[in-house]
């Protein structure tokens, strides 16, 4: 064939070709080089550095967090705990249709468009098939049914977790506080290693106060992952380290006793164990739910709690702050005993208004007609108001001022809780710095009976309470009572913290004042006798306040309905039981209760009376 | 005169040479597709289906070899323009009736079995080529060199335009390496070469979007460390961290763990290298240019002009194969869909490689059969 071709030179030809043929294996096995010396080039010479990238790229480290202390009662009644609850999350990547998914969920599950906006956000930013919250908290109806219809939403799925619960729900609103979703303040201030994985965090009460012990150690494990990031194996793990069982001293018994006792007004109860300090039951009125406020609490429900009248959400027994009045009028005796200004026995003529020397102002009794001739006791038990502004005005307002820091008013009891405040001890020296004015004598009277410029908070008075119980003997409130071992079988009960006691030249000083408290609750013409004392089938010792609403700075607003009621004195008791071997001091508050006697002293009966007689010691 | 150096002993080389077969060609194909498998076990996460499906293509890849090679390179040249005249036909009526798949249109379904034309035609063109030069006196004169050159670049950007770059280099390059066998005179070939710098621009401006990103993300990967560049910031890791020894067969995280993308098909050799290491390279590269060689020497010894020049483009061919895709996993060239022969699971190459070889075995035992 190649014949049809004359002038085809076949030698010339394929030494030509042979030529080409070497060229070209001389020009592939150069290649070949030049491969072979770019995998040496990545295999060895740069072998170290792309090893690193390859156990990096498998190797994602994955926090465990620690699972939340729970909190009991001292009788162990579970008050905090952590449930399991249900969230629906969409893996975007799984999702055909985004819209028209959320569409069908809304009309399954009743989807807020706040949800659907939050759920957006966090799209952004996610990793690649991370999954990410719809709808938190999803109730068992909700459960249910997606469930049925899980097949029609693929992407879509439901993710088991555990969440707070506070099985007491209103009844220890205030004093355990609540968690709820850590916020940007929040990230600021804490270690956000030690948070990793974690979403909540303590807000307020023994939540907030013991956040570090109930939070626990955050955990790591070192897993193997796909690029799809989906989890293979786990490498290495370090686990958590849970969060401090609490045993609070509160008992749910009588903090349901004690609500119940105020059940309607606006209050607050602080009952305490004068001998070490421990809190009993605290109570503010009216109250919430913390449940609400553990998955984010809807914006309208939150605006109504916060702008109900009633105030709700404001934990009278830490931070209201109120006239104390007549309930520490022992205190102010046991300072005139002290600088020897009265005596026990020496009697005065209490008429119904008292004038400073020089003065026409009348500064009036609460009994119109006064009490006639009075001595300590009877100053005491019928509450005189004449024979303390007398006394006040011989003693003085610094060595009143004084005495009364002696027992702690006007500072913090350092209660192991959030939001408590100091109440306003007055004095020469603060009404110079806080109103740049001097001290009026007729400010020392007002100040005797516990109004003008003083205020306390119901814990405060319970402190004041215990300290007169114990004679003297001051110790630190506080709520825990230990907390459980790593085992969680053993407690380790919190030592009491005792503080400078209220020392007195003369040990009869204390009787002469703590007798009138007795009488105040058993004698006929004591202010709780009728209300409170007179059936007692103990020894209360007791004091009964009521102080004037008028005229001081409470933030409220005006409000034609209610003026009358918004006006009315508030009712104070405070007191301790068994009166010869005290194991309760209480006080309480009513919020424009009216008399103190009729309104405040009754409610801390009850209080004593389930403690004395139906709580074993 | 090269001269027949036949096996002359043994039952096995005599049925091997009945069978028109070549033992060494045979021996490191066979050696290169059971390593392949043993890859591919691993590349596919221990998936015996896979392996299965690859089994029954090489089956049928090797069938097609058997019957290749008992064709006489005569009879195919005559079939030459047909051949290449049909495959062009089937390039315009994929254009016009193929199907899409992956952005691309490079299937032609025949009701029985797709089909892609494109495939084809890295045998096709280098046949037809091969029978343009056979007859005429060789080296040829530059109107005959642009002629070839134009029967090699109507398929070419038929291809490209499907849009599939990997195998038009790879038509371009069988039918260009003719055309440099058949002994073009340097100047042309200097020529040829300042026009293709020329034309560089003017090819950058046909590209697609993903092929000119592709370029890019070679000169820098970490550019776009998720998008373009992530296939081969990965597959860089699977090599260099493989090392000298390798992390072991079925240990290769970057694999095993689905870090690297196309780590069955046009990414296994990233996954042989993460596991064998360097050894394994060396020993993988070295019977790749066994096989090449022995093309060559097939080349060499080929009794006729088209045969010769057949057999040296389809050696080059596989050549190519290796080296592009080896380049471009190791971040040497651009990414272009090009897969290691006889390891990458997939069919329609596997057929392709496979008849290569069958003619190149065909070319190789036929001579004595030819009339010179």
């Amino acid at each position: 064939m190649s014949s049809r071709q004359p002038i085809k030179n076949h030698h010339q030809e394929q030494r030509l070709f042979l030529a080409r043929i070497i060229t070209l294996g001389v020009i592939i096995v150069l290649l070949f080089g030049l491969v072979g010396v770019r995998l040496t080039q990545l295999q060895v010479i740069n072998h170290s550095h792309f090893s690193t990238l390859s156990q990096n790229n498998r190797v994602r480290l994955e926090a465990l967090p620690p699972p939340r202390g729970l909190i009991y009662d001292r009788n162990g009644v579970v008050l905090a705990e952590n449930r399991p609850t249900y969230q629906l999350e969409v893996t975007l990547e799984q999702v055909d249709n985004l819209q028209d998914t959320l569409d069908r969920l809304s009309a399954l599950l009743d989807l807020e468009p706040a949800e659907i906006d939050r759920f957006r956000r966090s799209l952004r930013g996610k990793r690649p098939f991370q999954a990410v919250p719809l709808k938190l908290n999803l109730t068992d109806e909700e459960l249910a049914n997606f469930a049925v219809n899980r097949h029609l939403f693929p992407g879509v799925d439901v993710q088991a977790g555990v969440a707070r619960h506070y099985p007491h729900g209103e009844a220890l609103a205030h004093v355990i506080g609540y968690v709820g979703r850590i916020d940007e303040r929040e990230l600021a201030r804490i270690d956000t290693r030690r948070y990793a994985g974690t979403t909540h965090i303590g807000k307020l009460g023994v939540e907030r106060y013991y956040e570090d012990h109930l939070h626990g150690h955050v955990g790591f494990q070192k897993v193997e992952v796909n690029a799809q990031g989906r989890t293979l194996r786990v490498l290495e793990r370090e686990p958590p380290v849970p969060g401090r069982d609490l045993v609070l001293s509160l008992d749910v018994r009588l903090q349901a006793v004690a609500q119940e006792a105020l059940d309607g007004m606006a209050g607050a109860i602080v009952a305490m164990d004068p001998r070490n300090g421990e809190v009993l039951a605290m109570v503010s009125m009216p109250t919430f739910d913390p449940n609400l406020f553990v998955h984010g609490i809807p914006a309208r429900t939150f605006q109504e709690l916060r702008n109900n009248r009633r105030q709700p959400l404001f934990n009278r027994a830490l931070s209201g702050q109120y006239p104390p009045g007549s309930t520490l009028k022992m205190l102010v005796g046991l300072a005139g005993l002290e600088h020897g200004v009265i005596r026990a026995d020496r009697m005065m003529f209490a008429a119904g208004y008292y004038t400073l020397p020089n003065d026409t102002r009348r500064y009036r009794d609460w009994r119109r007609h006064g009490h006639g001739w009075v001595d300590l006791d009877k100053a005491i038990t019928q509450s005189s108001d004449v024979y303390f502004y007398d006394m006040s005005f011989r003693l003085g307002i610094d060595r009143m001022s004084e005495f009364l820091g002696r027992f702690g008013v006007g500072e913090a009891t350092g209660i192991d809780s959030t939001g408590e405040r100091r109440g306003l001890l007055p004095s020469r020296e603060w009404k110079r710095a806080a109103q740049g004015m001097p001290w009026f004598p007729g400010e020392t009277l007002i100040t005797s009976i516990g109004q003008g410029y003083m205020l306390a908070t119901p814990m405060q008075l319970a402190s004041i309470s215990s300290t007169l119980a114990m004679r003297g003997q001051r110790v630190r409130p506080h709520l825990l009572r230990g907390m459980l071992g790593e085992d969680g079988e053993e407690l380790h009960v919190a030592e009491p913290e005792f503080l400078a006691p209220v020392q007195v030249s003369r040990a009869e000083f204390w009787d002469q004042v703590l007798t009138p408290m007795e009488h105040v609750m058993h004698r006929p013409n004591g202010t709780a006798y009728h209300s409170a004392g007179r059936d007692a089938p103990y020894r209360i010792a007791g004091k009964t306040g009521t102080s004037q609403v008028f005229g001081l700075g409470q933030d409220e607003e005006y409000d034609e309905a209610s003026v009358a009621k918004h006006l009315r004195d508030h009712a104070l008791f405070i007191g301790f039981a068994p009166a010869d071997d005290p194991r309760i001091a209480v006080a309480v508050l009513v919020e424009n209760g009216g008399s103190g006697g009729r309104v405040a002293a009754p409610v801390a009966r009850k209080v004593m009376d389930y403690f004395i007689l139906e709580m074993t010691p | 005169m090269l001269n027949g150096t036949a096996e002359e002993h043994g039952l096995g080389r005599a049925i091997v040479r009945a069978l028109h077969l070549d033992l060494l060609l045979l021996g490191g194909v066979a050696l290169l597709l059971a390593m392949g498998f043993v890859v591919l076990y691993s590349a596919s996460g221990e998936d015996l289906d896979t392996l299965y499906r690859q089994g029954v293509r090489v089956g049928i890849a090797f069938t097609v070899l058997m019957v290749m090679a008992q064709i006489p390179a005569n009879h195919l040249r005559q079939w030459s323009p047909w051949v290449y005249a049909g495959g062009v036909l089937l390039l315009l009526a994929v254009m016009f009736f193929g199907e899409v798949g992956k952005g691309a249109q490079r299937w032609l379904d025949l009701g029985v079995v797709r089909f892609q034309p494109s495939e084809f035609m890295k045998i096709a063109v280098p046949m037809m080529v091969a029978w343009y030069f056979a007859d005429r006196p060789l080296p040829p004169r530059f109107l005959e060199v642009a002629a070839a050159a134009l029967l090699v670049m109507v398929p070419a950007v038929l291809i490209a335009k499907q849009p599939d770059l990997g195998t038009a280099l790879l038509v371009a390059g069988s039918g260009l390496v003719i055309i440099f066998l058949a002994g073009v005179r340097w100047r042309i070939l200097m020529g040829l070469g300042a026009l293709a710098l020329v034309a560089a621009p003017l090819l950058w401006h046909f590209m697609q979007d993903y092929q000119r990103r592709r370029v890019l993300t070679l000169l820098n990967p970490e550019s776009d460390p998720l998008g373009a560049g992530y296939h081969i910031i990965q597959s860089k890791i699977a090599i260099g961290s493989g090392g000298f020894y390798g992390k072991g067969w079925l240990n290769g995280t970057q694999s095993q763990l689905e870090f690297l993308p196309e780590r069955s098909t046009d990414f296994i050799f990233a996954v042989y290298a993460e596991e064998f290491g360097l050894m394994g390279i060396l020993l993988l590269l070295s019977l790749y240019l066994l096989v090449i060689l022995r093309g060559l020497t097939i080349a060499l010894r080929a009794q006729d002009t088209y045969s010769r020049l057949l057999a040296g483009s389809l050696s080059f061919t596989f050549f190519v194969y290796v080296f592009v895709n080896t380049g471009m996993v190791s971040g040497l060239l651009p990414v272009v869909g090009v897969p290691l022969p006889l390891f990458s699971y997939g069919g329609t190459s596997m057929v392709t490689l496979m008849a290569a070889f069958g003619i190149l075995m065909s070319i190789n035992s036929h001579r004595r059969l030819l009339a010179r």
